[in-house]
């Protein structure tokens, strides 16, 4: 399987469900490469699956298919392959691979089932652009029969917040968009803060769409609980200080990073949010205060 | 009685013959009747009208015969059972007189039976290990663990102060007087003169000190080596040198009789300055190494083993760590920064070195303060190199901090609680620098790591020579005679530490960690030895 067909496969598994998170779809592809890959030493086996990695990361550049990818391949190599027989090697990865992929597949339902407790009956809930982690959390919290309602921002450049607000209407929760620049107006009518996250980091801070930093900062000023729901798949390990220390490859789109040459024109579409904004974090591994990420993370990767 | 003493004095000689003889007393407890539950309780209660009775005498002897039990029975306390315990206590009064036990051995002693008696009740189920578990419980009751306080911080208490003197004086080391009055909030720790140092004290040819040993208190208490780093490498290059001249006496054992002659060595040594964080690991590295050595192992090649084990120590937590913290410490490293460091720490100058040879484009901010002022040695390092530097005092730090982009700084230790301990002045750099929302790094191997818990700088500190802070300005020198104004004190502190909310990220050789993940790292630690 060479690249092409690689990178086919994984937009093929996007568009077939949409609703799948992207860095599942790229475990999947990864798994497919796996078993149709032709090399003759475990080594080179690495080499290929590291490079199937990058290339997937061209193409779409987000925190959660790096962080995914290494924690892929850190799972399917974390055994013993002392077997002698190469194909018996692959055999014991690949079924490592199909256990991750079903443990990840399993995540956002984990998360969603400890969030859902949080949302009081009657809560008034800030959400920013569209999460699908977010989505079921709501919608597990609407089957338990609350009475709560919603509001999104709008979230620029992509209007992400509208694509969020259907679907939400077709749960019959009740939404309102609001604009990015209103969250300071509304953060007082609301009762806590829930945003997804694409990435997150060893210091316990959270990578979202940008405007989610905004949103933490104002909710700290206003003394509402600000909670980040994401899966353990997308700890990474970066530790960023600020803004700038967030590498480009994920500050910007994959398309963009190829073509344009002046970076400082372009709006980045990710933002950092610092662990001392965050109240707490549901992973499948639990509720983590976000000091608590970085044991987490040293158990995962250490 | 003389049957119930008969009883007692038979179950102690069991017990005393160790481990099996527990299971023994355990097996025959199982057996208990009811009869003999009742000649049990039967001694209870004549051993209580023997404690009345027996009140007079025994006052006697408590003082002497507890300072020998002590010592007895600390060290076996979790070890062994209350039963043994009772035994060795009651060995220094059984010497003495019969009926006069002391209060202690009695209350062991009816719990030993109580004890026996649980476990017979609850029957055979697994009767050994949960009575074993019942009496190491009653024996760590009969002796709580008291987590005592380090001596170097009650020197305001007199009885401590008087057996410190008492231990040095049986190591035959010298004592170092304290010098000139001391601040009331830190009139706890020692206060010692430069112009004083304990190597006065010691004639050369007559003493139990090694040479190197004299020779490397001396340039602790001087100032000649100074720095966490510096420190360790030269007391373990001393030991290397001990170990080398060292012969095992006849009828000793290596493993043990070397760690015992390192004992005066050690006392010696935090006597010309206190230990640091990091000395104190390395030194229970080099114990736990030298107690390892297996008995049947030819003197020369254990002393070869011990040579080895130090080299790697130093190699592997010195060396070596400071080349990793560098890597990722250089990728936080961007072109066009402007690093403010503080004082002379030897890692942060390696990293900003390395860094300029990776031709990183930034330039250094050198923060310095007095007394010491170590900033300049700092300095003369990164400008030897070609670093682009600035130097500042600390009272000008809110001036600077607006130009700055990052601060790095070194730490003396990490305390188990994420408090980061270090060069007087580093909590106010923390402090003003999160004012500016500036991010603040420290950089830290993980031999420094300490379990300690402190949340301020007061309970725990070093205090230098006052003297240094006397200074001659145009001729004049007005703290001259400071001693005899009786309202002043000087205060020259060393250490002080800054709590995690300032520290934006620690970098060690295991990798980048929140301030908050040291205990971690310790645990970590801990489960690889």
């Amino acid at each position: 399987m060479d690249e092409r067909e690689l990178v086919e496969y994984f937009r093929m598994q996007i568009r077939e469900d949409p609703d799948v998170a992207s860095a599942v779809a790229a475990i999947r592809s990864l798994l497919e490469f796996l078993r149709r890959d032709q090399s003759e030493t475990i080594v080179g086996l690495r080499e290929n699956m590291t490079q199937a990695i990058h290339r997937l990361q061209e193409t779409d550049s987000s925190v959660a298919v790096s962080s995914g990818g290494e924690l892929f391949l850190r799972f399917i190599s974390l055994t013993s392959l002392e077997h002698p027989d190469l194909s018996q090697c692959k055999n014991v990865m690949i079924e490592r691979g199909e256990l991750f992929l079903k443990k990840i597949s399993l995540s956002r339902g984990k998360v969603a089932k400890l969030c859902h407790t949080f949302v009081k009956d009657g809560a008034k809930i800030l959400t920013h652009s569209s999460s699908r982690v977010v989505l079921k959390v709501l919608e597990n919290a609407a089957a338990d029969n609350k009475r709560f309602t919603v509001y999104v921002t709008e979230s620029q450049p992509d209007l992400a917040g509208e694509l969020m607000a259907q679907k939400l209407r077709r749960l019959n929760i009740p939404v309102t968009v609001v604009l990015d620049a209103a969250v300071g107006y509304i953060m007082e009518k609301v009762d806590l803060v829930i945003v997804g996250a694409e990435g997150v980091v060893e210091s316990g801070g959270a990578i979202n769409k940008i405007g989610t930093y905004q949103m933490a900062v104002c909710s700290k000023a206003h003394n509402k609980p600000f909670y980040v729901v994401a899966e353990s798949f997308k700890f990474v390990r970066l530790y960023p200080l600020n803004q700038q220390d967030v590498p480009d490859r994920f500050k910007y789109k994959a398309d963009i990073l190829r073509t344009v040459e002046d970076l400082n024109q372009e709006h980045p579409m990710i933002d950092y949010t610092p662990p001392s904004l965050i109240t707490l974090l549901f992973t499948d591994l639990g509720v983590l205060t976000p000091s608590a990420v970085s044991d987490e993370l040293i158990k995962l990767y250490l | 009685m003389a049957d119930s003493d008969r009883r007692r004095t038979d179950s102690i000689n069991h017990a005393k013959d160790g481990g099996d003889a527990k299971l023994q007393e355990i097996a025959r407890a199982k057996e208990l009747t009811k009869e003999e539950k009742q000649r049990l309780r039967k001694e209870k209660k004549q051993q209580k009208k023997n404690k009345k009775d027996d009140k007079g005498p025994p006052e006697k002897e408590k003082p002497s015969v507890q300072a020998p039990s002590k010592p007895i029975t600390q060290s076996p306390a979790h070890k062994a059972a209350s039963a043994t315990v009772s035994a060795s206590v009651s060995e220094s009064p059984a010497a003495a007189e019969k009926p006069a036990k002391t209060k202690a051995e009695l209350r062991a002693e009816r719990r030993a039976r109580h004890d026996t008696e649980r476990g017979s009740k609850q029957g055979k189920k697994e009767p050994g290990l949960q009575s074993s578990g019942k009496l190491k419980a009653s024996a760590s009751e009969l002796q709580p663990v008291v987590k005592r306080l380090p001596e170097h911080v009650q020197v305001d208490d007199p009885a401590v102060v008087k057996k410190l003197a008492k231990r040095l004086e049986r190591q035959q080391v010298p004592l170092r007087s304290d010098y000139g009055y001391k601040v009331s909030l830190f009139s706890h720790l020692h206060q010692y003169s430069r112009k004083a140092p304990p190597t006065q004290q010691i004639s050369v040819p007559a003493t139990v000190i090694h040479p190197s040993i004299v020779r490397l208190g001396l340039q602790y208490s001087q100032g000649i080596i100074a720095g966490s780093n510096a420190r360790s490498v030269a007391l373990l290059h001393a030991f290397k040198q001990v170990i080398q001249d060292y012969s095992t006496p006849p009828n000793e054992e290596l493993s043990r009789d070397l760690v015992n002659k390192l004992s005066p060595y050690i006392s010696f040594l935090s006597q010309c300055r206190p230990l640091s964080a990091s000395m104190g690991n390395a030194i229970k590295y080099i114990k736990k190494e030298i107690s390892n050595i297996p008995s049947q192992c030819k003197e020369d090649e254990a002393k070869g083993k011990l040579q080895t084990c130090i080299d790697s120590y130093i190699n592997e937590k010195i060396i070596l760590a400071s080349q990793a913290i560098s890597k990722y410490a250089i990728e936080k490293i961007s072109n066009g920064d402007v690093i403010l460091v503080y004082g002379c720490s030897s890692l942060v100058n390696h990293i900003l070195c390395e860094a300029f040879e990776k031709q990183r484009k930034f330039r250094v901010i050198v923060v310095d303060s007095r007394p010491r002022l170590e900033g300049r040695e700092a300095l003369r390092r990164l400008v030897k190199r070609g670093i682009q530097c600035t130097y500042v005092l600390i009272s000008a730090l809110s001036y600077i901090l607006p130009e700055v982009s990052k601060v790095f700084l070194g730490a003396h230790a990490l305390l188990a609680n994420g408090y980061v301990m270090s060069r007087v002045g580093t909590s106010q750099i923390a402090l003003v620098a999160k004012a500016y929302n500036v991010p603040v790094l420290v950089c830290c191997e993980t031999y420094k790591f300490c379990e300690r818990v402190q949340t301020d700088s007061f309970v725990s500190n070093e205090l230098d020579d006052p003297d240094d802070l006397i200074v001659t300005r145009n001729g004049n020198t007005h703290l001259e005679n400071w001693q005899t104004v009786k309202s002043l004190g000087l205060l020259n502190l060393v250490y002080d530490v800054t709590p995690p909310d300032f520290v934006d990220l620690v970098i060690t050789d295991l990798g980048m960690i929140p301030c908050t993940s040291v205990p971690v790292v310790l645990r970590v630690k801990n489960v690889d030895q």
